[in-house]
């Protein structure tokens, strides 16, 4: 959800309009299979809306700042083969997880297949995407580790770390192909690995939720 | 009486075309009288080509540039729910200006050279974008009131005579239809919900009914190229007959949603079998299109922003399409693109 949110600042502002089209599309994807996951747990808008930001559960990767179009990209070739190769997994288990994954698992393998395009077209294009390209990936690598934090209820069916080493090895093999460099340095993020589970998040965060709940919260009760 | 309309179409060009054959003429005359499409690789009058990339043009910058005032709400749409749906609307939107712009380029023009005509104020869009959307009910007054009026305006356009531009319409009326629903659905649970979600939306009804009247364009006395695009079957029906069209649609839709709308002199005139409505303020509406309504200078800088700050991308994009081309010097044809390493460009 909320990295749907961080897409959907983009609309009206993408370098092309098929980009346009596509920041939209991953965001729809994404929030419908936020949708699906926050109705499993209660009313989704309840969960979305109300929630203070401590209790927000969300990876802080996914709450970073769109930056410049490298930089959401290096977000989304982080986060799409991270999720893609989760759903794989929770798609061949069994858990309350497997028709989601099922569903979103394609979905996701676009998303990734997006980012790993665009990761190679500026890695390999000119001068200054290459640098825009490895310092959006530069940035965000502190909180690639959070990703592998092992998560309530999940362990029983995800190895974290088969999944982690199964990223690092697909995350580098687009790097090297794009000419280039795996960052290097600490990816547990300035909290301890796992802060966003724990409703631990960083600045920009609070001003996303506070203009995402602005509305809502001030027509308690309405319906729309 | 088409065939009179489209002769007449003839001796106005013939002047400035001497050199051309008149059975060339006489042969696009005749399949305008007899509603055949023009296609792109028949022959067509200057005067044709030039006003359809205009008003293709124009229509497709109104897509683009009409995705920012819904966008403004993008973020902060009040349920989930209806964040989905304004988010695929304005994923249409960037869809429905692609559409256009690949139809105004069967006319031999291309896509960057209109957006350099779009930024540089040398081509229009519709004048409504210029307004601001203040409050979440605003979405659903562009939904209802807007969308609807484009809808009014395009249905007819699905027969217009040059076939590119009708089958593109076919496509973008049906998404449109869906999207003038749902505002009328949004609307409809404002007006049911709260005192505040009434009158917010009573408010953003009364701020965007003169402008959607605005979308049909100038009085029938007034529009310039009225005459000639309904001798070519371009138009099929005047700015104020569609106009008084939409009118008549839209006032048992206001009652029926338990709004007013802000003019009191809609009122039945049973002899004519139509809505009687309040004289529009043609002041107000030359005003914005010469670049002083509300939004113009914000909806413009955006949309130059956005397209200066993206440079690099598409130079990226392109740089690299260069280095992975095949060795050989001879066109690419689809065939030797991969189906993944194009994906990004060609996701339309």
């Amino acid at each position: 959800m909320v990295l749907s949110h961080r897409l959907g600042e983009w609309a009206g502002h993408a370098p092309v309009l098929e980009e346009d089209v596509a920041l939209a599309n991953i965001a729809l994807d994404l929030l419908g299979q936020a949708r699906v996951l926050l109705s499993l747990v209660g009313d989704e808008d309840e969960l979305a809306y109300l929630r203070e930001e401590r209790a927000f559960r969300n990876l802080q990767l996914v709450e970073q700042p769109n930056g410049d179009f490298a930089h959401t990209i290096a977000r989304q070739l982080y986060f799409s083969v991270y999720q893609h190769l989760l759903y794989e997994r929770l798609a061949a288990g069994e858990s309350e997880f497997t028709g989601l994954a099922a569903k979103a698992v394609k979905e996701v393998a676009y998303h990734r297949d997006h980012a790993e395009q665009w990761a190679l077209r500026l890695g390999d294009g000119t001068e200054e995407s290459h640098t825009r390209m490895q310092s959006g990936l530069d940035a965000l690598w502190r909180f690639t580790g959070e990703m592998f934090q092992p998560v309530e209820g999940l362990d029983s069916t995800v190895d974290w770390q088969a999944l982690e080493s199964g990223w690092l090895a697909a995350v580098t093999d687009v790097v090297e192909r794009a000419g280039l460099t795996l960052p290097a340095g600490r990816r547990t993020g300035g909290w301890a690995a796992g802060a966003g589970r724990q409703g631990l998040h960083t600045e920009p965060f609070g001003r996303m939720i506070a203009e995402m709940q602005h509305l809502h919260r001030s027509h308690p009760g309405a319906s729309w | 009486m088409a065939a009179v309309t489209a002769d007449q179409t003839t001796q106005k060009t013939l002047g400035t075309e001497d050199a051309v054959d008149a059975d060339r003429i006489a042969a696009f005359d005749a399949a305008v009288a007899a509603d055949e499409r023009i296609e792109p690789r028949d022959w067509m009058p200057d005067a044709y080509r030039a006003t359809l990339v205009r008003q293709m043009a124009q229509h497709a910058h109104s897509e683009i540039i009409g995705m920012q005032p819904e966008a403004n709400w993008i973020t902060r749409a009040p349920s989930l729910r209806r964040k989905a749906i304004l988010m695929a609307k304005v994923q249409d939107e960037a869809g429905h200006g692609l559409y256009l712009y690949s139809a105004a380029e069967t006319l031999g023009t291309s896509r960057e050279e209109l957006l350099d005509k779009l930024h540089a104020g040398r081509q229009r869009y519709s004048s409504i974008f210029n307004y601001p959307t203040l409050t979440w009910a605003d979405v659903g007054a562009i939904g209802w009131l807007v969308d609807g009026a484009a809808i009014t305006n395009q249905v007819p356009l699905c027969r217009c005579s040059y076939g590119p531009y009708a089958r593109a319409m076919v496509r973008i009326c049906k998404e449109e239809s869906f999207h003038q629903r749902q505002g009328y659905e949004l609307l409809l649970a404002l007006s049911r919900g709260t005192e505040a979600q009434h009158a917010m939306a009573q408010d953003a009804v009364n701020r965007w009914w003169w402008p959607s009247l605005m979308m049909f364009g100038p009085p029938d006395d007034a529009s310039s190229h009225s005459e000639q695009s309904m001798a070519w079957k371009i138009k099929r029906h005047s700015n104020d007959e569609l106009r008084r069209r939409f009118v008549d649609i839209c006032v048992p839709q206001a009652e029926a949603l338990g709004l007013k709308l802000p003019d009191p002199d809609i009122r039945w005139n049973e002899e004519l079998g139509r809505h009687e409505f309040g004289a529009i303020d043609w002041a107000e509406f030359q005003a914005v299109l010469k670049g002083d309504g509300p939004c113009n200078e914000e909806r413009i800088t955006q949309r130059r922003r956005a397209h200066e700050e993206g440079a690099w991308v598409r130079d990226a994009a392109a740089a690299y399409a260069a280095k992975h081309a095949p060795a050989q010097s001879s066109p690419r044809t689809p065939a030797q693109h991969s189906a993944t390493a194009h994906h990004v460009e060609e996701t339309a």
